[in-house]
């Protein structure tokens, strides 16, 4: 695993909801990371997330890490959860609001 | 640029016994995806699947963005018709 991957796992491990986007949740630069922070920003949990955008070796290398093609995407408790239709869907449906809150809890008592 | 109907082929040939229904602007597309291959299958598998079956375009940037809205097996979608 190269070092751009081994940074990303890094950080995948250390925060137990972490969304990877274009820009930041104040300043989302994109409609789909826009939409995808706001979804969770409702599920009132303290999230992390990497904003691609400074660095060109993530926003590469996040596909890679993920096999995913495209930004956004959620990880929860170092799992990939999906990119801006599964982070929706999953919020209207509660499940993400669950998912968020129980990877919380368990950080909180690992 | 690519228009609705050629994601709509692109999709549907990639995946056996699919149908899709495909909107967009030539920039954004949505779609609708019904497809015996996601039974049994989580959301994150169904979305991996439709990937792949877009990917060489995606990738070159022919398709730039494609929200995959419904993902469901023909018994879901019989049952949303009902």
């Amino acid at each position: 695993m190269d070092e751009v991957q081994q940074a990303i796992k890094q950080q995948v491990e250390a925060h137990p909801v972490i969304l990877f986007m274009k820009g930041t949740p104040q300043f989302p630069q994109c409609g789909f990371s826009m939409r995808a922070s706001q979804a969770l920003a409702g599920c009132e949990v303290e999230y992390a997330y990497v904003n691609v955008l400074e660095d060109e070796r993530i926003r590469q290398g996040i596909k890679e890490f993920g096999n995913w093609p495209t930004i956004p995407q959620l990880y929860v408790g170092g799992e990939l959860v999906g990119g801006c239709d599964i982070i929706l869907q999953m919020y209207e449906s509660g499940e993400l609001q669950t998912l968020c809150k129980s990877a919380m809890e368990n950080a909180q008592n690992a | 640029m690519m228009e609705p109907e050629q994601v709509k082929r692109l999709i549907e040939s990639g995946l056996d016994g699919s149908f899709a229904e495909v909107s967009g602007d030539g920039q954004h597309f949505q779609a609708v995806v019904v497809c015996p291959a996601f039974e049994g299958q989580p959301l994150l598998a169904r979305h991996r699947l439709v990937n792949e079956a877009v990917r060489e375009q995606m990738d070159s940037g022919a398709l730039h963005a494609l929200s995959l809205t419904r993902l469901l097996t023909p018994a879901e979608w019989d049952q949303q018709q009902g």
